[in-house]
């Protein structure tokens, strides 16, 4: 107990620069390093569009990236096969069988789609494509889930500002736990 | 001595219907009638055989192994997997919690799910970052984190969508392995996260931080800096020895009583931030639809919940007499509490005995003597923990969640976080089914 409520308040203490007693308490073996050189890790989209990078896309520039890369998992169209389909808005309740979340009927943010493709896809090359190439995937997707229109070009400004169908869907269960 | 018969067990006090005895049966009745236990796999003999030297105690043994392995007769101990060939795709493996006892899982034998295959992770190239809302960006190595004062914690781990066959609107026949086998339990021991964040400072706007895997998904998942000063753990060790690869090889991040997938494996990059980053773990695939069309989100906490393993289907009974009812508590909210179990489907609960130690936030063996007079017996088990949360029954969790329409495959996820009650139904053959009650 001792030591846990002491590394609270040694926490506490830093945010008001008192630092000097706390930091005894550790080896102090971290090595600084300047956020420059963490940029090439440094991949999480913020929903507010924070850390997206500059360039831009458009669905028609994503069309041909799509079939590339994509289809071979997620069919012609982004229909699905034989893995999720990326493309398509089903009723989330109400079928005769479980839910299926889909972009277009769940999904809170666009900027996750982004995110996700340029940090995990494609499945065998993950963060082998460029900014220009996620933006222009990013914006097909959207524009065959009709979400955004055919000729919208989406960058750093725009990607935050589309409006998912279901972005008021979701309730947090345990607000004291966060 | 006295001496005890193998009937005696009739003067233990019955504690609750279809033969539950007493939780302190076994301690009270000696060798003796601990003797008259019948083992779930054992045949029922009448009389042992002269005893004779056997073949291998008649010439000097095996050298001893640089690393020991277990026993060519316990290979058929495995863990059962989603995806064995390595397709595209998630890879389960799950823990055979039948065959086990006690409350560590064996490191082989612990679950993993991977979403881009387990990395092959060069230690003294593995890095860990920690940046974004702190005074001063930091990076520690493995050697480094050795240098740093440790602690040790047995907790368990699982998936958030352990246990989903339950919501399949009929019950799955599969066994406890396929139904529970997203969670394990291990001592973990590393640095505290508190400890490196006072290292780099933290901003008081840092509200929640990112952790992030070097696996090829790059997995990344929001977590409340809440969590990051109360007890998360930078974990180097498993169960004594550096963390198996499938379990995130060299350090994950481990969050006592949080699901799974937060628990980041591989872990190299811990971002502090203002708000959750929306990750498509925390928005898509960790989050559950309830029947008004709304979803559970950053539903974080695994809770209250027991399983029975002895019995359970595919370990049945060979005949009348003596069994020990055994099983698993854990709650992500602290210490179990207490454990009650059912013979009767429900009708009349007896309490059990908790095997100490009882660790917070860890696997809790539950234990108590059944005499089973060979007829039908639905079994259960409730558990209870240190914050007054029940388990509840699985009609309370249709009720607030909804079932899925059809009967999914085993391996399906048609919903998350079930903790309900576990029923088996025994039948006049011994043999155990799972049932709905």
């Amino acid at each position: 107990m001792f030591t846990r409520r002491f590394s609270r308040i040694a926490v506490m203490l830093s945010f008001v620069g008192v630092t000097t007693a706390a930091l005894a308490q550790v080896p102090n073996l971290g090595k600084p390093i300047d956020p420059a050189d963490i940029a090439a890790w440094d991949i999480s989209i913020l929903p507010d569009g924070t850390g997206l990078p500059p360039g831009s896309g458009t669905p028609a520039q994503g069309a041909p990236v799509y079939v590339q890369k994509c289809l071979m998992c997620h069919g012609v169209d982004g229909k699905g096969g034989p893995n999720n389909a990326l493309v398509g808005n089903p009723p989330l309740t109400g079928g005769d069988r479980d839910p299926v979340k889909t972009i277009a009927n769940y999904w809170p943010y666009a900027t996750t789609i982004f995110d996700f493709i340029r940090r995990t896809m494609p499945w065998q090359q993950p963060r082998s494509l460029t900014n220009e190439e996620v933006y222009a995937l990013t914006a097909y997707i959207l524009s065959l889930n009709k979400l955004i229109g055919e000729n919208d070009t989406m960058n750093a400004q725009t990607l935050p500002k589309v409006r998912m169908p279901n972005r008021d869907g979701f309730i947090v269960h345990y607000p004291d736990k966060i | 001595m006295k001496n005890r018969t193998k009937e005696q067990w009739k003067d233990v006090q019955v504690a609750a219907g279809n033969g539950l005895l007493d939780r302190r049966a076994f301690l009270r009745g000696g060798a003796a009638f601990a003797a008259a236990i019948t083992g779930y796999s054992m045949a029922k003999s009448a009389s042992a055989e002269p005893l004779g030297d056997d073949p291998w105690s008649k010439v000097p043994g095996a050298i001893s192994p640089s690393y020991e392995k277990r026993s060519r007769y316990e290979e058929k101990l495995v863990r059962t997997l989603s995806n064995p060939n390595g397709e595209p795709r998630t890879q389960h493996a799950r823990t055979p919690h039948h065959l086990l006892n006690g409350t560590f899982t064996p490191n082989g034998l612990h679950f993993t799910i991977i979403h881009g295959g387990t990395p092959d992770i060069d230690p003294d190239k593995h890095r860990l970052v920690i940046h974004g809302l702190v005074k001063q960006p930091l990076v520690f190595t493995l050697d480094t984190l050795a240098r740093y004062p440790m602690v040790s914690r047995v907790t368990f781990v699982e998936c958030g969508g352990n246990s989903a066959p339950f919501f399949s609107k009929e019950p799955i026949q599969a066994s406890v392995q396929a139904l529970h086998g997203l969670v394990s339990c291990a001592e973990w021991t590393g640095v505290r996260l508190s400890t490196l964040l006072e290292e780099t400072g933290l901003d008081p706007k840092a509200k929640w931080f990112i952790a992030e895997g070097a696996d090829a998904p790059a997995l990344s998942r929001s977590v409340p800096v809440k969590k990051a000063l109360d007890d998360a753990m930078i974990a180097l060790y498993q169960n004594g020895e550096r963390i198996m690869p499938g379990n995130g090889y060299p350090m994950r991040l481990l969050l006592p009583g949080y699901e799974g997938n937060m628990n980041i494996k591989f872990l190299r990059r811990i971002k502090l931030i203002d708000q959750p980053s929306m990750s498509y773990y925390e928005t898509r695939n960790y989050t559950q639809l309830l029947p008004n069309g709304k979803s559970w989100q950053f539903n974080f906490l695994q809770e209250v919940k027991s399983f029975i393993t002895h019995p359970s289907p595919g370990l049945g009974l060979k005949g009348p007499g003596l069994y020990e009812i055994a099983g698993i508590a854990y709650s992500g909210n602290g210490r179990i509490s207490k454990v009650m179990v059912s013979a009767d489907g429900g009708q009349s609960w007896a309490q059990a005995a908790l095997q100490e130690p009882v660790l917070s936030k860890a696997f809790t063996r539950f234990r108590l003597p059944w005499k089973w007079n060979g007829g039908p017996a639905i079994l259960q088990s409730r558990a209870w923990d240190e914050s007054g949360d029940v388990q509840p029954t699985r009609a309370q969790i249709v009720a607030a969640r909804g079932e899925s329409k059809g009967v999914p495959p085993v391996t399906a996820f048609p919903g998350q976080h079930y903790n309900g009650i576990t029923t088996w139904a025994v039948d006049a053959k011994g043999e155990v089914k799972h049932v709905y009650a």
